[in-house]
């Protein structure tokens, strides 16, 4: 099965820096309140890079890289 | 709120003493004899039963017991009886009315799913449910000290206390908010163990099941969905409360047995705040069949039957429910806080002449940025609120846009139950 990369993005924990969002506007743009709207698109291996940093300049941890198989589970 | 007994409903849970007060645990088992002991049998009697869960979810019942049982560790079962939603009274009133029911159904899923541990989550505010059941715990170690314990915890009046986390999240000593999942209730849960979480009405299911069996079950409702249920039916009937019905009955049906029509319906309100509202004529007809409801974009939730009178403003009642849940947000998530109170700003707005036409956009635009972006359901569940009522008011919404205010939009509301208040998330 296929393996690709997703961003998880925990609602309680973002403050809506929208550092994310300048990153990798590719996948994530903000909704009106400032808080990330993640797309469903699988990450690929020329966006892996700036998602990584994505995630890591979120300053309360709020995004995760995951790894989903095909069929959309973890 | 009454429980309602005329002839044309079918009662099962609700049979028996018609008083208002608790059935004894003598009285319940010369009724109905003593309940079998549960096991692995029970599973497969649930399946062949398609009894679902009647909290709103409606999670078939045996799988989700299948999956507490084959998790790791010591399950516990938690009965859950918080009833946040204002609208609805069935659970805490079969509480109150029928508790070795309720306690029947979950000894039987603590013995089935192996459990150490058994809680009764209750809304604090439904004190004769509480009283009833901890009285019934009692009686039933009186007489049978090997039978289950079971503590009794308060649930907050808050509408999110019941959603499945934050009961988890309360149990184990926090607030009753919910958190992010996964880890499930269902692998890691209340002491960090397995947990099955079942309604109230769901577990009263079982324990006639256990005893009667799938056939007997299925013998009333319909093949989607079998037996009967438990609805609050109100607003502009004659007879408000509570009542047990054929799941093959339809919306005008279970109206008539409330002693039919109090005033012109307009609209009717489906599976609580969390729920749909739909034109009186389109849902006069339609079964409590969960593929039917489905069908026509609505469900029964958790039983809720609300008529809104012709003379009624949608628009200003809708306002009225979406401010409520706006209130009633657990703010944990931006999307949930924010967009929550603009959505219900720019109803209220709507309803009081002060909007135009762009409105109805932005009320589409939050409701897409705020579906799915919380924690919990909650957003979700306003939501589908909202989308029902910018089409069943259609009409309405579109005179208030054009800055004809609502006379209705200061007053009282014509329908709803007052907001129950409670500001303790512990």
């Amino acid at each position: 099965m296929a393996v690709s990369w997703h961003i998880r993005w925990d609602p309680i924990r973002c403050g809506a820096h929208g550092y994310c969002a300048e990153i990798l506007p590719e996948r994530i743009t903000l909704d009106d309140w400032g808080f990330p709207i993640i797309s469903a698109e699988p990450i690929g291996s020329e966006l892996e890079e700036l998602a990584r940093r994505a995630v890591a300049q979120c300053p309360l941890l709020a995004l995760k890289l995951e790894r989903r198989s095909g069929d959309g589970r973890p | 709120m009454l429980a309602i007994r005329p002839d044309t409903a079918c009662w099962r849970l609700l049979s028996g003493p018609g008083g208002p007060g608790a059935e004894s645990l003598p009285q319940h088992v010369t009724r109905l004899g003593r309940r079998p002991i549960g096991g692995t049998w029970l599973m497969d009697v649930l399946d062949a039963s398609n009894l679902r869960g009647r909290g709103g979810a409606a999670f078939p019942t045996g799988r989700k017991w299948r999956s507490v049982a084959g998790a790791k560790g010591e399950a516990v079962v938690v009965v859950n009886l918080a009833e946040g939603e204002p609208a609805s009274f069935k659970d805490r009133t079969l509480g109150a009315l029928r508790p070795h029911l309720i306690l029947d159904g979950a000894a039987l899923a603590v013995e089935s799913v192996a459990a150490s541990r058994a809680v009764v989550y209750v809304g604090r505010a439904h004190t004769a449910a509480r009283e009833a059941l901890q009285f019934a715990a009692r009686e039933r170690r009186r007489l049978n000290p090997r039978e289950c314990h079971f503590d009794i915890v308060d649930a907050p009046d808050r509408y999110v206390a019941g959603e499945t986390s934050a009961l988890v999240n309360r149990l184990n000593g926090g607030p009753a908010k919910p958190t992010i999942t996964p880890p499930r209730p269902h692998e890691v849960g209340v002491d960090g163990r397995p947990t099955l979480i079942q309604n109230a009405e769901t577990l009263a299911h079982v324990a006639l099941i256990a005893r009667y069996g799938a056939d007997w079950f299925r013998q009333v409702g319909t093949a989607e969905s079998p037996g009967t249920a438990l609805i609050t039916v109100r607003g502009g009937v004659v007879r408000p409360g509570v009542i047990e019905v054929d799941r093959g009955a339809t919306v005008g049906a279970v109206i008539e047995a409330a002693g039919g029509l109090a005033r012109t319906p307009q609209a009717v309100l489906l599976g609580g705040y969390f729920g749909t509202w739909v034109p009186a004529v389109e849902a006069w007809n339609l079964r409590l069949d969960d593929k039917e409801l489905a069908h026509h974009g609505t469900s029964l939730g958790c039983g809720v039957v609300m008529v809104l009178p012709a003379a009624s403003c949608g628009v200003a009642e809708t306002a009225r429910i979406l401010r409520y849940l706006a209130g009633e947000s657990a703010g944990q998530c931006g999307p949930c806080v924010f967009g929550l109170d603009w959505i219900a700003s720019a109803m209220e707005r709507a309803a009081r002449g002060r909007a135009d036409a762009s409105e109805r956009d932005r009320l589409i635009r939050w409701g897409g940025q705020v579906s799915h972006r919380g924690a919990c359901h909650h957003p979700d569940g306003a939501v589908r609120l909202l989308t029902s009522a910018l089409r069943a008011f259609e009409g309405d919404l579109t005179l208030h846009l054009v800055r004809q205010p609502c006379p209705s939009a200061h007053t009282a509301s014509t329908i709803l139950p007052g907001a129950p208040g409670g500001t303790e998330w512990q």
